[in-house]
């Protein structure tokens, strides 16, 4: 028999105390939770902690271009990685764009989380037709790549930071929506949102009070590859020319620009960059499998 | 030889997070051909796990340390695992509680029916589904030939189960081990397929071990009864002893607890305390902590005393009549 | 059966026509098309002929209704960037895509579903945890980026394969490809891995969550007490009853490796429609970029209308009560 009551009794401070536990026990996810804050401390410190600010255009040296990791250049420090075909510190470079690259992924995501949760609960709370309607558009986008989706709607908007992360939100809402989706419709049949319909209390609180904290757990397991996708698909859009200008450049366009020297020996240009997307999704996308895996209950044995 | 089943000192481990859990200490009984074994007990107490391994399907994290069990005289633990596989549905065979979980959803019943029988006879899939028909039609199950070709959520709770039964009767085995078969039924057709079970052990000659909560339902089927707590067997006999005259403590509190084995309107004892953490047990005796008769020299292993076939593991029984 | 077929292959047509009008609105009606297309410099008389050309001055609707009409007729206009018509651009690149996905497909499903079924089966071996390792990256990390990998390594440094371009064209069956020839086949077989990546990753991570789901199931502990042997299990039992989800997600990765394909024919220069949709939509040639995407549209439902019935095959309870 479906058991009605809702989530265990234990109060919220011991539940995450026994989440974090259960999480630790992976060290490989512990290890992508370190590196993941380490790198978004230093992209978002980028100011500070780059030797180098690569966009300022006054600082720039062409004389300096092309530098293999390594060599001391004009402005007399040690370009770890190297320098590009302007001249600019890869590092430096790096760092910027991993911020930028960031700032696109998170607000992306959270938007789309945000619109994705409020369509999935009103969709599962109100039923009927409203339910229908808004199921059929999101799984009608569902199936439609997010590439092509964010291809279009970039070509068609324009490029520019603003108009990147509203491709983004567009290709990605509709995951959180079904998902949400999905959970609270199984949350919905129990008593106590049943209960907490028959008394006065306005429908929005009941949603987001009652319904929402039991509809989590699978949510943030989505909205952790849903992040990582976001940051691959931006260096992706961004790899083919149809995403950010070169003048706010994120890792996928530092890499479009290594990639016309990957047939001479400049493989500096490209490589480091891409090292640093690949751990960031990669590190990412392992902190949410095992986000998923403790969260299971079926898993937990 | 007539010991169809014989269990002597079973012991099965499992590794958990808290530690080594013995879920299974040193259990040994008998059934002979044709009788029905009731092994009782509350949710924990190692019943299920007993009768997975007699079938030998325990699978890591545990594992059956010790003990011999003989199915016709022959010690399946001895076996090699391919040898063992080899008698899983021929010789021993089981009956597991909810049967929409047990039958796949995606094959039709003659199909799987089929396989169980191909797997130990070599025979082809006429006359495989031809056996299949006839085992349904023992079981009393009405048109098997239309039934072969349904899929499993197209029959109802009661039918499954039947069908269940069949697959488990398709070689002819000597035990067939029944883990709370009717558990997920509802109280009506509970009771046809106790008839039929108890109809099939008379007719067959198949011993039978019947595991459940129930005592209701063992003490109306059964020949003998085991009850078992955390994973040890406290008393041991004849139905009509056990239920009539209980001597453990703990089966004592179980008969007493059992509604329809009480006048109306008179007030239903309860057991204190609450179910063995297997992981946390007490020395001695494990029923201990919850006991009324307890005394110090509970702390250290009870023996087993009793005359004939109706033994109990207490220091201090009940007396007998 | 029929009814439920009847049913979706009508819901299917209303999602192309309801697509196909929104791809239209989105490309034509956001942005100004006149002014990309025409030079500011052009004079007046340029600009109206240009305008009465393609029809830019007629009402929205109007202009759909065109559209539509053209279709209809199998013409789907100029391409406005090489004037030549967009069915026969498309067509001609049309192959090379093809092949490309083809193999693409078909080396994710014979490695990834192998390598799922196995570290399902024996989960906690070093074999199974090392492919589930590999899996997230196959996924996680983004194909142009692996694409440059390896062309770095086997192209640049080693010199074993082509960095780029098609192979040569030979015929099978009559049909002309460049998987007849050999040189072929080392021209496809980098970007065909490196699309395979994605899809390979998921149904490796897909096939063993159903493994691993199916290998606990009750039915399965009853098939071991029956006495049947593993080997019998996972084919007769336990492939049935994973194949359900696994083709449900087939159908949808076909289509996302298609998509994909635009990524993986920009960095090897494959020269297939994907390439094409990035020039057209980098110079908003509109007839173009509208052709590709009904088409995209009109095989993505295709996809989803053989899933669902290769579902209810599979699944019968669908099946008996969807025929209802």
């Amino acid at each position: 028999m479906a058991d009605t009551v809702s989530a265990p009794v234990e109060a919220r401070p011991a539940r995450f105390r026994n989440f974090c536990a259960d999480f630790a026990r992976s060290p490989v996810a512990v290890i992508s939770l370190i590196l993941i804050f380490g790198l978004l401390f230093v992209s978002f410190a980028a100011p500070l902690v780059s030797p180098q600010d690569p966009y300022d255009l006054a600082k720039l040296d062409w004389l300096d271009a092309f530098l293999k990791p390594g060599t001391v250049g004009s402005g007399g420090y040690v370009h770890i990685l190297g320098t590009d075909n302007a001249g600019r510190d890869m590092l430096s470079a790096i760092f910027y764009g991993l911020r930028t690259s960031f700032v696109i992924g998170l607000s992306a995501g959270v938007l789309a989380l945000v619109i994705g949760i409020c369509l999935g609960l009103a969709a599962a709370y109100f039923g009927g037709r409203i339910e229908a309607l808004i199921m059929r558009i999101v799984d009608l986008q569902l199936s439609m790549p997010a590439i092509l989706l964010a291809l279009v709607l970039v070509a068609v908007l324009g490029q520019g930071v603003g108009q990147i992360i509203l491709a983004l939100v567009v290709a990605q809402y509709a995951y959180f929506a079904r998902t949400t989706h999905g959970a609270a419709t199984v949350e919905r049949g129990k008593d106590y949102i049943e209960a907490a319909r028959s008394t006065p209390l306005p429908t929005v609180r009941v949603l987001f009070r009652h319904l929402l904290p039991n509809v989590l757990p699978p949510l943030i397991v989505v909205a952790t590859v849903q992040v990582a996708s976001a940051i691959a698909l931006e260096a992706t859009l961004s790899f083919l020319g149809v995403g950010l200008p070169l003048t706010e450049p994120s890792l996928g366009s530092l890499i479009a620009n290594g990639f016309k020297y990957i047939h001479t020996d400049r493989y500096w240009l490209s490589i480091y960059p891409g090292i640093f997307l690949m751990v960031t999704v990669v590190a990412i996308n392992l902190v949410g499998d095992q986000v998923r895996t403790v969260l299971d209950p079926r898993q937990n044995r | 030889m007539n010991k169809a089943l014989d269990v002597r000192g079973l012991t099965t481990r499992f590794e958990t997070r808290s530690g080594m859990v013995t879920a299974v200490n040193g259990v040994s009984f008998s059934v002979e051909r044709g009788r029905i074994m009731g092994l009782v007990g509350e949710s924990g107490s190692g019943k299920s796990v007993t009768g997975f391994s007699i079938l030998g399907l325990i699978d890591e994290p545990g594992k059956v340390v010790a003990g011999e069990v003989l199915v016709d005289g022959q010690d399946l633990r001895a076996l090699s695992p391919d040898a063992v596989r080899r008698l899983r549905g021929a010789r021993v065979a089981m009956v597991f509680q909810d049967p929409m979980m047990t039958l796949n959803p995606v094959l039709r019943i003659g199909d799987q029916m089929a396989m169980a029988v191909r797997v130990h006879e070599k025979m082809s899939k006429r006359t495989a589904w031809e056996k299949a028909r006839q085992t349904l039609e023992i079981v009393g199950i009405p048109s098997p030939a239309e039934r072969l070709k349904a899929y499993p959520h197209q029959l109802s709770g009661g039918m499954r189960q039947r069908v269940a039964i069949a697959i488990a009767l398709l070689h002819r085995p000597s035990v067939i081990i029944a883990d709370e078969p009717t558990t997920a039924l509802d109280v009506s057709i509970q009771g046809q397929i106790l008839a039929e079970v108890r109809r099939l052990a008379d007719e067959t000659g198949t011993a039978i071990v019947w595991v459940t909560h129930d005592l209701a339902v063992i003490s109306s089927l059964a020949d003998d009864i085991c009850v078992m707590y955390a994973g040890r067997i406290v008393e041991r006999g004849p139905a009509e002893d056990v239920i009539g005259a209980p001597r453990h403590p703990y089966t004592v509190g179980l008969i007493g607890s059992v509604p329809s084995l009480h006048e109306p309107g008179t007030p239903l004892p309860q057991i204190p305390g609450s179910t063995p953490q297997l992981s946390n047990l007490p020395t001695g005796c494990p029923f201990r902590p919850r006991c009324p008769r307890a005394t110090d020299i509970c702390a250290s292993e009870p023996p087993i005393v009793g005359e004939g076939d109706h033994t109990v593991s207490c220091h201090h029984p009940m007396e007998a009549p | 059966m029929l009814a439920f077929l009847i049913r979706r292959l009508l819901q299917a047509i209303v999602v192309v026509f309801a697509m196909s009008l929104i791809v239209f609105l989105g490309v034509y009606a956001i942005g100004n098309p006149i002014d990309v297309l025409i030079d500011p410099g052009a004079t007046q008389a340029i600009r109206q002929q240009l305008i009465e050309q393609y029809g830019l001055d007629q009402p929205l609707w109007q202009q759909y209704l065109t559209f539509l009409g053209n279709v209809a007729h199998g013409d789907l206009g100029k391409s406005m960037v090489y004037n030549i018509s967009v069915t026969s651009l498309v067509f001609s690149r049309l192959p090379a895509t093809v092949e490309l996905v083809a193999v693409a497909v078909f080396l994710a499903t014979a490695i990834g579903i192998p390598a799922g079924l196995y570290a399902g089966y024996r989960p906690k071996s070093l074999a199974a945890r090392a492919i589930m390792a590999l899996s997230v990256l196959g996924f996680s990390v983004p194909t142009f980026w692996i694409g440059m990998l390896l062309i770095m390594a086997f192209a640049v440094n080693l010199g074993w394969l082509p960095s780029g371009g098609r192979g040569d064209v030979g015929e099978i069956f009559g049909i002309h490809t460049s998987l007849a020839t050999a040189d072929g086949w080392r021209h496809v077989i980098m970007p065909a891995f490196n699309l395979s990546l994605f899809m390979m990753g998921l149904l490796i991570r897909l096939t063993r969550a159903g493994m691993v789901e199916a290998m606990q199931a009750d039915y399965v502990k009853f098939a071991r007490a029956q006495g049947l042997p593993d080997r019998q299990i996972v084919f007769s039992h336990v492939m049935r009853n994973i194949s359900i989800p696994i083709v449900t997600v087939f159908g949808l990765e076909v289509g996302s490796t298609l998509a994909f394909a635009v990524v993986t024919e920009s960095v090897f220069n494959w020269p297939g429609v994907g390439k094409l949709i990035i020039d057209s939509i980098l110079q908003l040639d509109r007839p173009v970029m509208v052709t590709y995407l009904v088409l995209v549209v009109i095989l993505f439902v295709l996809i989803n209308l053989i899933v669902d019935i290769v579902y209810a095959r599979l699944d019968p309870r669908v099946r008996l009560k969807g025929g209802k």
